[in-house]
């Protein structure tokens, strides 16, 4: 899934071997395939025409392999409402619609969402929603199958890449028969873990264009009541199709135990309690009833085991059956290992995990553009609104130069209410500064920074603007003048945008020169007022052409550590505490030759010319 | 066939998740099912990251625990002791040499930690320069390829078949390096300081 966007489906249809049995029969041997991968070949099966979403680990690959891939269009949106609104209409238009985004992109897409259920659909939308048990890269856990009896929306849960790239191709179908959107949900293990996939062709829709009917899509109170009576006999016929849908399985092996479960969980189960019977959920609502009831009478001990929320087991219990309570744990994610331990079945021999080593959290990289701006706010003394992006990692030591981390956006909205507060009990002198990314501040800062002009603080909003949405991958966004597609775009002025808001007060620096950077914040700060400054300079990973790296010169060093406090991977001390710089790492920002007062730091030669590699 | 679990291990940026996916397409090729578990997003910015790939007749889970891994690959020094309980009593275990400072040791809070070769040695580890191999293969950034050449001396696998994945799955200007690697991975091994 590497090669340029241009080979169409090249890139996924390399990747089989056709191989040939020994009865001389041509058979597609089996490709190895992420969840996100298989998601994006699914949908391209049933024929999807068009893919909408936000970057959101570990949803973000899926929208990208779908880009590659012939007859369709995708689109990055600025944020998941708008998202699953362009895919609504995509579908009420004609084309079989996919939309994509991780677990809390659900939340502000969540307006529409549940709205949906009510409208239904014309051709087929499939909403991936992908939640990140134990927080891999993510400010929260959430168990995304509450949106099913909560939104009157269908659930699927694939259990490895095989099934989700089958259950993806059917839920477009499913979703034109029930006329209903249909949501599947991934977690981290399905997204970014690969298992063999068998692959089919391509079969195009033939879904009918735009119909005329208010009825059906003008959802006024009085269109509204009508559709909310008619969801329901929606529902029983999806009720009806989870009865006899095909992914879910039942498994007897002995029946003293029987698990019921869904997802990748049913990976753990099979490994943990090899002898247990199983009923393996692939529609987690409307739940097949029927058979979780002829299940349970066929077993012993009935028991739910799933990651997050006890969602199938109070299911369960509300149907009136004797669930078992096993105390698997509710945070987190799941192991054989975990569900193994709450059964009571003993642990193999291991070793004790070593004690007293240096903790290794993630860091900016070296030559980060965002370094400069939190050495300069850490200066301040600023009060920091943080957001969602790389830059959160300024929270952590050496730089401790943020205060808060919620959501999308919240960064404005926060600094505002601060700022708010700071006036009426006249708190003064303590500069409160919101810190949004370029791709984060056109999700959702708009309307934050808006609210700040209109309510009128003494707010201050840096825009970090490093030209991409960096830490899910580098995608474009709205200001980076490049599509998904891989074509140009408007490159939309963010300096024209923030004054078309009302502000003012709008200064644009390059954060990698520190001295011009603190002026910059200390006016802004100064301004009365919403003041902007936007710090923009390319992610340091973008600029891929060699630069001269620095050094010490340990003659001059002092050992004062003014170097260090920039939390630069490429900066260390030595056995006398003076600074030292990898040359392999530098990348030759010069932020750490403006922070030395002795001019210790000068320019080193290329240490390794690295000309090629992987 | 009962299941293998590999693990590799390392920091964000080092090649783990390319590495991995070798070493899967490998077993796949080899007709085996084969599952892999990898993490990206935040904890690849310099974090300390850790893939696993399981092959075998039929592989239900795609992560383990701790005391499963037959095999722990460990891309730097201090990564191979966070890691090393995950490696079942017997398991074998490749350590590249190489130390990289983590935030906290950068900035003088943590220091690092004294006598670890010694006891990576002692639990039968066996080290190797994956990076000093890797230049002298005329390619700096394919140390993990180096890695996958240790790897492979204790794995089933015929050489062609790494070559072959090799071949296709790397950038095709680096082919020829990364071959090398490969192969000075493998002897590194061969020569008497690998147990298989």
């Amino acid at each position: 899934m590497r090669s340029p966007c241009s080979s169409g489906s090249a890139s996924l249809l390399m990747q089989f071997a056709i191989r040939t049995d020994p009865g001389e029969r041509t058979i597609v041997a089996p490709v190895l395939l992420s969840g996100n991968e298989a998601i994006a070949r699914g949908a391209w099966e049933a024929g999807v025409r068009f893919g909408s979403g936000y970057p959101g680990t570990p949803s973000t690959e899926i929208l990208i392999a779908l880009a590659k891939l012939p007859g369709v269009r995708c689109e990055w949106a600025p944020n998941e409402k708008v998202a699953l609104e362009v895919a609504i209409g995509a579908g009420m238009a004609g084309h079989r619609s996919l939309v994509t985004m991780k677990h809390v992109g659900l939340n502000v897409a969540a307006d529409p969402l549940m709205t949906l259920a009510y409208t239904g659909v014309s051709a087929g939308v499939v909403i991936l929603v992908a939640d990140d048990p134990g927080m891999h890269s993510s400010q929260n856990e959430q168990d995304s199958r509450n949106w099913g009896p909560f939104g009157k929306i269908p659930i699927l849960e694939p259990s490895d890449s095989a099934e989700a790239l089958a259950m993806v191709r059917d839920a477009f179908g499913l979703s034109e028969r029930l006329d209903m959107p249909v949501l599947v949900r991934s977690t981290t293990r399905l997204s970014h873990g690969k298992t063999l996939v068998e692959v089919g062709e391509r079969v195009e829709s033939d879904t009918p264009g735009y119909r005329k009917s208010a009825a059906k899509w003008v959802m006024v109170p009085g269109n509204a009541r009508g559709r909310r009576v008619d969801l329901e006999k929606r529902l029983a016929a999806a009720r009806a199709e989870s009865e006899s849908f095909a992914y879910t399985v039942e498994e007897m092996r002995d029946a003293s135990l029987g698990i019921v479960c869904s997802g990748v969980v049913y990976q753990y189960v099979r490994e943990a309690l090899p002898d247990a019977s199983t009923l393996r959920i692939g529609m987690s609502f409307p739940l097949p009833e029927d058979r979780i009831r002829e299940f349970a009478g066929k077993v012993g001990r009935l028991v739910a085991i799933e990651e997050l929320d006890p969602y199938l087991r109070s299911s369960l219990a509300a149907m009136g059956l004797a669930v078992q309570v096993v105390p698997v744990p509710h945070i987190g994610e799941l192991s054989p290992g975990r569900i193994a331990d709450a059964f009571g079945i003993a642990a193999p021999d291991t070793r004790d995990p070593m004690d007293d080593l240096p903790a290794r959290p993630p860091m900016l990289c070296p030559g980060c553009p965002h370094r400069g701006v939190f050495a300069a706010l850490r200066t301040m003394g600023a009060v920091v609104q943080g957001d969602i992006g790389c830059y959160a990692l300024a929270a952590l030591p050496p730089l401790s130069a943020m205060d808060s981390c919620v959501d999308m956006g919240a960064s404005i909205g926060m600094a505002h209410g601060m700022s708010v507060v700071n006036a009426s009990t006249g708190v003064s002198g303590v500069p409160v500064v919101a810190v949004i990314g370029d791709s984060t501040f056109a999700h959702s800062g708009l309307t934050g920074l808006l609210n700040a002009v209109y309510n009128n603080t003494d707010t201050t909003v840096v825009i970090l603007d490093n030209r991409t949405t960096a830490m899910t991958g580098h995608q474009d966004n709205p200001f980076t003048g490049r599509t998904l597609m891989g074509v140009p775009a408007p490159e939309i002025d963010i300096e024209a945008v923030v004054r078309a808001l009302g502000v003012t007060s709008v200064q644009t620096v390059n954060p990698n020169l520190l001295k011009p950077t603190a002026k910059a914040l200390g006016e802004a700060v100064a301004f009365p007022g919403v003041s902007v400054v936007i710090a923009r300079a390319p992610c340091a990973l973008l600029d891929k052409e060699p630069h001269d790296p620095f050094a010490v010169d340990e003659d001059e060093c002092t050992a004062c550590g003014e170097c260090i406090r920039l939390g630069c991977p490429a900066i260390s001390r030595d056995d006398t505490a003076k600074a030292v710089i990898d040359t392999a790492l530098c990348v030759g920002c010069r932020q750490c030759v403006q922070v030395c007062r002795y001019g210790a730091i000068v320019r080193a030669g290329r240490a390794c010319d690295i000309g090629s590699g992987l | 066939m009962s299941v293998t679990s590999v693990m590799l291990v390392g920091v964000g940026g080092q090649g783990t998740i390319l590495a991995s996916d070798v070493l899967a397409k490998v077993a796949a090729t080899s007709g085996l099912d084969v599952k892999l578990a990898e993490v990206h997003g935040m904890s690849q910015r310099g974090g300390s990251v850790d893939t696993v790939v399981r092959f075998g007749e039929q592989v239900f889970s795609p992560t383990i625990d701790p005391g499963v891994a037959d095999h722990l690959v460990s891309f730097e020094l201090i990564e191979a002791a966070r890691w090393l309980h995950w490696l079942r009593p017997g398991g074998r275990l490749v350590v590249n040499n190489n130390v990289i400072a983590s935030l906290p040791m950068l900035t003088g809070s943590c220091v690092m930690p004294t006598g670890l070769e010694a006891a990576l040695a002692y639990e039968g580890a066996v080290f190797l320069d994956a990076e000093e191999l890797a230049c002298e293969a005329g390619s700096p950034r394919s140390a993990n390829i180096v890695l996958m050449g240790a790897l492979s001396v204790g794995l089933p696998f015929p050489e062609q078949v790494w070559r072959d994945v090799i071949t296709k799955r790397v950038p095709p200007k680096t082919v020829e390096g990364n071959l090398a690697a490969f192969e000075l991975g493998m002897r590194a091994c061969a020569h008497g300081v690998c147990e298989i």
